[in-house]
């Protein structure tokens, strides 16, 4: 372990480099600027590569044919980059080629409030792609565990074939902290499932029987024919990929596949945070930088003799239904402070459906934090 | 376990061009079509254009489990699944940043997109010109059909003004894009035109372009008689094949006998001529890969030596 200053978006950059990635490409945009910039440095150094693409649309389609050889491969960006790099997020999901991005969340639609943080790419990241791709999104709460997360969301990708988004914030990449780096050589790294075949026998990467499969992955080059295809592909029963388009079957299976090869191994990548949960009659449910807030507050509901919990969601996507009904056992009310209009609690809503328990929330979209202070108030309020 | 390993060197063996060789043999060899799937349509310059792709392998002398191949959507789209190399089947228009990156990763590939007018020069326009500006060592291949095939027929930035389209019925209102001219502006450092009615020389085009290190760009002129011959008075493969018959010329008079091909050679009088063919680029760079390693290796020495003092 070495302590080290860190900037949030330096954290995500070491996480990256910890994690194994070896291929950058990146367009800058504040707040997420400092990620490009640190890893036009760092990459090299370690043996990397690093490029400014003319685009996110760019960046996204040269970290998916960096991937394709094998090399893990990720990019950063914020608001309407984000939104750029919708269409080519939901190719890689669809052709299964493991990503890391990282989204720096800045305030604001369109070109938004570019030094101002915000948390209103919640549903973005589940829904902004067309044709229902799944989604698998970490975010952090603090500087040191944007380091470790994004470490996971690497192995995340790679164990499940997929995108795995790290939703920061611009609150959290441009904070300084004092963080513990560990030596990068001891963190156990995920590798994509590869081919146990020889050439001749390979079914090509989507050969899947089950919905739970993840198939393996030829790497570009390695003698195999590899290819990585956006068009619907598996076949249900297996074997290789169609040309031709796929059946109604075949498409059903597909779909259904990239969804279900993730749910069955939920209990792996849920990750959460349950402060005094077990008699809480009232629970906090954040995310990011946002859940210090909720903390915060549970303290001092506690110190008056209010039964306050806190379930801070790490992993939103799969959206944990199950450890919010468990976390809410005992809970009369709700409250989900966001930045943003009402996201998680809108998800919240439905996983607590049919159990009379009151949801509300604080919500502020001027990229001013959720303080304590607003929670408590509305404590107050839904108690009462 | 996985039984990938490192990546052996590629030793390219060059091969003559050999023109002679049966069609059989070089998809036994570079192609692998599954029954009933061939897409493209009777007759369509896609084939042909295919064949000169496999012999072009064949004479560049390329390992075909080493090819690394990326396209998007387009009729030519499937042309990346028929081959033996790795592909990438992305969106439209991306080809070139998905070269980049697979370039980028892994310098020891052979890395060629395979694209069509619309896919290149209109949504993909941006990473096209980028990736030609770094002069990075991929083959570029783009199909000019005049249109959109794909989609049914509508102009592309490569329809002639005043031809007809699904889009343009009463005629091309637009100017069109002169692909080999924007690459060149771009910096790439080998570019150069040919037809699918000179199979013979464009298949050397093609193979001069993948043996080229840097940016290689082959345009190659590629009937849709069936959407765009037929809107403008050429319905059959025929009629087009001999459009580009009557309306090419070589650019130089340098090229050695044998590697004309018979196609007259350009002379200014000629200024009705519609295809100019032949390398209409060639300009020795410092190749990207190449330049990015010489930064990485100083990097790295720099990191290790702040390391030992
Ligand atoms: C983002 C996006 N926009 C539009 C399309 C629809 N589309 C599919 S192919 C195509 C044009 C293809 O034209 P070209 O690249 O010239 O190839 P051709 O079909 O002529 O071979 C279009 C517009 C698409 N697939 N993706
Ligand atoms: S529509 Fe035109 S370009 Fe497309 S396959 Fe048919 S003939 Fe070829």
């Amino acid at each position: 372990m070495t302590k080290r200053l860190l900037l949030g978006n330096d954290a995500f950059c070491e996480g990256l480099i910890a994690g194994g990635v070896r291929f950058y490409a990146g367009y800058p945009i504040t707040p997420a600027t400092e990620i490009a910039e640190a890893m036009s440095r760092r990459m090299p150094e370690v043996g990397g590569t690093y490029v400014q693409m003319e685009d996110e649309l760019g960046s996204m389609g040269a970290i998916m044919g960096a991937s394709a050889t094998g090399v893990k491969s990720a990019t950063a960006s914020a608001g309407p980059g984000m939104a750029l790099m919708q269409n080519e997020l939901g190719q890689s999901i669809v052709a299964e080629i493991p990503l890391v991005v990282i989204n720096v969340q800045r305030a604001g639609p369109g070109i938004g409030n570019a030094t101002r943080s915000g948390q209103m790419e919640v549903m973005q990241s589940r829904y902004g792609s067309n044709g229902e791709v799944p989604a698998v999104v970490l975010s952090p709460s603090s500087v040191e565990e944007a380091f470790w997360l994004t470490v996971k969301a690497v192995n995340f990708s790679e164990m499940l074939r997929t995108v795995v988004i790290v939703l920061g914030e611009g609150m959290l990449g441009l904070q300084r902290a004092v963080v513990d780096l560990p030596d990068y050589d001891d963190i156990k790294l995920a590798e994509r499932p590869r081919p146990s075949v020889q050439p001749d026998e390979f079914l090509g990467n989507y050969n899947a029987n089950a919905l739970s499969d993840v198939p393996p992955i030829a790497d570009f080059g390695a003698g195999y024919k590899s290819i990585l295809s956006s068009v619907g592909i598996s076949r249900r029963g297996g074997g290789d990929i169609s040309v031709l388009g796929l059946s109604e079957d075949d498409q059903d299976f597909t779909i259904r596949r990239l969804h279900q090869k993730i749910l069955d191994r939920k209990n792996e990548i849920t990750l959460f945070e349950q402060l005094m949960t077990e008699d809480a009659e009232i629970v906090y449910i954040a995310f990011g930088t946002q859940a210090l807030s909720a903390i915060g507050a549970m303290h001092e509901a506690r110190a008056k003799g209010i039964k306050a919990g806190v379930l801070r969601l790490i992993t939103v996507w799969p959206f944990p239904e199950d450890i919010v009904r468990t976390c809410c056992a005992k809970a009369r009310a709700v409250v989900v402070p966001e930045m943003n209009l009402g996201q998680v609690r809108l998800l919240v809503g439905s996983a607590l459906a049919n159990t009379g328990i009151k949801i509300v929330g604080v919500n502020r979209v001027d990229s001013i934090t959720i303080t304590p202070a607003q929670i408590l108030e509305k404590t107050k309020e839904v108690l009462s | 376990m996985s039984v990938q390993s490192e990546m052996p060197a590629i030793k390219p063996v060059k091969k003559k061009l050999d023109l002679q060789r049966p069609l059989d043999e070089l998809v036994e060899l570079y192609a692998e079509i599954p029954a009933r799937q061939f897409r493209y349509c009777p007759g369509c310059g896609l084939g042909m254009a295919q064949s000169a792709i496999m012999r072009a392998f064949h004479r560049a002398g390329v390992d075909i489990t080493k090819v690394a191949t990326a396209g998007g959507s387009g009729c030519y789209s499937v042309m990346g699944h028929y081959f033996k190399s790795n592909h990438i089947h992305g969106s439209h228009g991306r080809g070139c940043a998905y070269a980049m990156g697979m370039k980028l990763a892994r310098p020891e590939l052979t890395v060629v997109t395979l694209q069509g007018d619309g896919d290149l020069l209109a949504i993909g326009g941006n990473h096209f010109i980028h990736a030609a500006r770094r002069n990075i060592d991929i083959t570029v291949i783009c199909f000019n059909n005049y249109n959109f095939g794909d989609t049914g027929g509508q102009f592309a930035p490569t329809t002639p003004l005043g031809s007809k389209t699904d889009t343009s019925t009463l005629g091309m209102p637009e100017p069109a894009f002169d692909a080999c001219k924007l690459a060149i502006g771009a910096g790439a450092s080998f570019v150069a035109r040919s037809t699918v009615a000179h199979p013979a020389h464009l298949t050397k085009m093609i193979a001069d372009a993948i043996e080229w290190k840097g940016f290689a760009f082959v345009e190659v002129m590629q009937h849709c008689h069936v959407l765009w011959g037929r809107r403008n008075g050429m319905p059959e493969a025929m009629d087009m094949m001999r459009f580009y018959k009557d309306n090419s010329v070589l650019n130089t008079s340098s090229v050695p006998e044998d590697e004309r091909f018979d196609i007259p050679i350009y002379s200014e009088d000629e200024k009705n001529v519609k295809f100019v063919l032949g390398v209409l680029n060639k300009e020795q760079k410092p190749e990207y890969t190449e330049e990015y390693a010489k930064l990485r290796a100083k990097a790295m020495a720099k990191v290790t030596g702040k390391a030992k003092s």
